[in-house]
């Protein structure tokens, strides 16, 4: 029972503990729009890892249902399964699933939707980044899917710097500049960006794990401007770090915590809104999404860990088609939320 | 070689002994409780069957609520006569493995699963309106089975929880579980208020080996059926141990009845793997009043209806008509028992405002 209380005093302390987000940015007033997706009686959202909407208002919802299954075929164990990608319209209303049992889809990181209203999935466990068509048909494939799984699991080792070649472990997210050039997150056990043409030829990649400028704790979450510069959420090391569309380092922004998940607005003066989501293991403390210019000058702030409407629970995507409608999908409470900003 | 011999020898026995002994209770003199075991209650569409009958609870309809482990683990709805109304959840990624279904005071459905660790509620209709835990995630693939100490209680993480319960002010409680040893108190929006008990096994007041079911009376007190101590403790609402109930042998599950007197059931389940002789020493099922004085006892153990098999959870909304649900013979039996005083039939009457 002592030790009990020690533990949640630690806990307490280091909950109260000055982080690296700004606790003066101003409040953002924002409300959450009650059942913003309908759902089919027998489709239920799992960890919502990816959400963003299209040109239409369509929203895209890559979610990890779970039930992944390993078969036994020539001795060796080969997995499938665990996660789906829903389309919703503007209103909310299911419209279809897209990709059912494809090869890709096993742990749900990413989805995004380029200029041309394609649909991009990034799988964290197939390792693999997917471009669909508007109309859900596969357009290209970067990265591969292992043969078969090891079990038990071997742990990743290597400095995250990628073998290297144009092949992923744990990417995290997708994002194009003007050229239409393809930037990867690549992510969890990598911790690189890598860099493709718009036809999917590797042309470089960059970064690896440590604290330096143009290293990463993790790669995130990714986004461009239309000057090409690349902004990496370095959730680990609590920064965004900024490159020009080479991968040279620029400059790096704190103050925003643990920045998981990225978006950044359109238009002539765009902003970013950085979420320093919560620990899946703990709702008191963290969880606020910042709002901020890309100079790094912060705007605001809003929300806070939890589970009720209005709360977050480890947010891992956000879409800002609409500066000031946003869809942010959460991996703690199993749901899309639609925000109005005012 | 006698080092191989003596290991092999250990793991023979380790394989042989169930996990936990059964106990036979040390109550005395109690008064058999008389019922009638309703003829084939629940009633199942041609294709669709039960497994393992691990939970079952009904809501203020009398609709009947069935969580069990088939092939996948799924929850069924029955309506109040038994005719199967439709599934909850299919495919959802909170059911892995079955362990405990309960239902609030405003209908909302809760389940607790061992396979995720994780805790779901389900409004009336079946939407997710709030989760508690995290499944671990898939993208570690599979670990080996983890040896040693458990690893620390986490104020947000369960660890193959059992059961789940509410007060009246809507906090809740949740017994966790297999490999924590706690009750873990959130508040209704889900946040940590306090615990008792930890990862470690023990056997003193608050602390518990295996906290196997839970539920909570009018009082806010928290019943606690704490199976590998072979009894229940009974805690207050901040999870201060008030007492405990030993002579009913090992404590599978607990059951607080509804309406201005309650009752409590507690389960003395015949244990997975029976010695011959278990079936005669174990199986029955206590009804007490909340100071813990024992009123009656029922049931016996059995393949065939109206014994039961390893009973794992019980609804006792109606002190008078329980649901029963088994383990082995993946079955759910629903016993009437004639009322004996004015004051049951009372309470019968009001059963379904109560919180339960």
């Amino acid at each position: 029972m002592k030790n009990l209380k020690q533990a949640l005093l630690a806990a307490a302390l280091i909950a109260g503990a000055p982080l690296y987000a700004q606790k003066d940015a101003p409040e953002i007033k924002f409300d959450s729009v009650p059942n913003a997706l309908q759902l089919p009686a027998n489709i239920y959202l799992g960890e919502v890892a990816g959400v963003a909407t299209n040109s239409r208002g369509n929203i895209f919802v890559y979610t990890r249902t779970g039930h992944p299954t390993v078969t036994l075929g020539t001795a060796r164990p080969f997995a499938h399964g665990g996660s789906r990608l829903f389309e919703f319209d503007p209103a909310g209303k299911y419209v279809r699933e897209i990709g059912k049992d494809s090869y890709g889809f096993m742990y749900a990181s990413q989805v995004r939707i380029d200029p041309a209203d394609n649909i991009w999935v990034v799988d964290q466990m197939t390792n693999m980044v997917m471009k669909f068509n508007p109309q859900g048909r596969l357009l290209m494939l970067l990265g591969r899917k292992a043969e078969n799984i090891p079990l038990p699991a071997r742990a990743t080792t290597g400095d995250g710097a990628g073998r290297p070649t144009d092949l992923f472990e744990r990417p995290t997210d997708v994002a194009w500049d003007a050229a239409g050039d393809i930037f990867v997150a690549d992510g969890l056990s990598n911790a690189r960006v890598a860099k493709f043409d718009k036809d999917g030829k590797f042309i470089k990649s960059w970064g690896k794990k440590g604290t330096g400028n143009g290293e990463f704790a993790n790669v995130r979450s990714i986004a461009v401007d239309a000057q090409g510069n690349v902004y990496v959420a370095d959730g680990g090391n609590k920064r965004i770090q900024v490159f020009d569309n080479d991968g040279n380092f620029k400059t790096a922004y704190t103050g925003v915590g643990n920045a998981q998940a990225l978006c950044m607005t359109k238009g002539t003066s765009p902003f970013l809104y950085v979420s320093n989501s919560n620990p899946p293991n703990d709702i008191d403390r963290d969880g606020e999404i910042y709002k901020m210019q890309l100079d790094g000058t912060m705007v605001g702030k809003f929300g806070r860990a939890g589970k009720l409407p209005k709360e977050f629970g480890t947010v891992n995507a956000i879409d800002c088609r609409n500066a000031n409608t946003l869809y942010v999908g959460e991996v703690g409470n199993l749901r899309v939320q639609k925000l109005v900003l005012h | 070689m006698k080092r191989i011999l003596t290991w092999s020898l250990g793991l023979a026995l380790l394989a042989a002994a169930p996990a936990f002994a059964q106990k036979k209770a040390t109550v005395e003199n109690v008064p058999e409780m008389t019922y009638t075991a309703v003829p084939n209650f629940l009633k199942l569409p041609p294709g669709e069957y039960l497994g393992e009958s691990v939970a079952v609870a009904t809501n203020s309809k009398g609709h009947v609520f069935v969580f069990h482990r088939s092939a996948n683990t799924r929850l069924f709805e029955f309506d109040q006569a038994g005719n199967f109304l439709k599934e909850i959840g299919s495919g959802y990624y909170g059911f892995e493995f079955a362990h405990a279904v309960r239902v609030d005071k405003d209908d909302n459905i809760w389940t607790v699963d061992e396979g995720t660790n994780m805790v779901t509620k389900f409004s009336p209709d079946g939407k997710v309106l709030m989760v508690l835990g995290r499944r671990p995630p898939a993208v570690a693939g599979a670990v080996p089975f983890p040896s040693g100490p458990n690893a620390p209680a986490q104020k947000y993480i369960l660890c193959r929880p059992t059961d789940v319960g509410w007060d009246p002010q809507g906090n809740i409680f949740i017994s966790d579980g297999y490999c924590n040893n706690r009750v873990v108190k959130y508040d209704k929006n889900g946040r940590f208020v306090t615990q008792v008990g930890s990862e470690k096994v023990g056997k003193a007041m608050g602390e518990f080996n295996l906290p196997h079911g839970l539920q909570v009376d009018g009082e806010g007190h928290v019943w606690v059926a704490d199976r590998g101590n072979n009894r229940y403790q009974v805690f207050d609402n901040d999870l201060k141990p008030i007492r405990e109930i030993t002579n009913l042998g090992t404590a599978w599950t607990a059951c607080i009845s509804s309406g201005p007197h309650q009752y409590a059931f507690l389960s003395n389940s015949n244990p997975n793997g029976n010695m011959p002789g278990t079936w005669d020493t174990t199986g029955e099922i206590y009804k007490t009043e909340l100071d813990g004085t024992v009123l009656g006892k029922f049931g016996h153990p059995g393949k065939l209806p109206p014994g039961f098999q390893v009973v794992h959870t019980l609804d006792c909304r109606n002190p008078n008509e329980l649901v029963l649900g088994e383990i082995e013979s993946w079955r759910v039996q629903k016993f009437v028992f004639k009322p004996t005083t004015p004051a049951k039939s009372a309470s019968a009457k009001s059963a379904g405002a109560g919180a339960n």
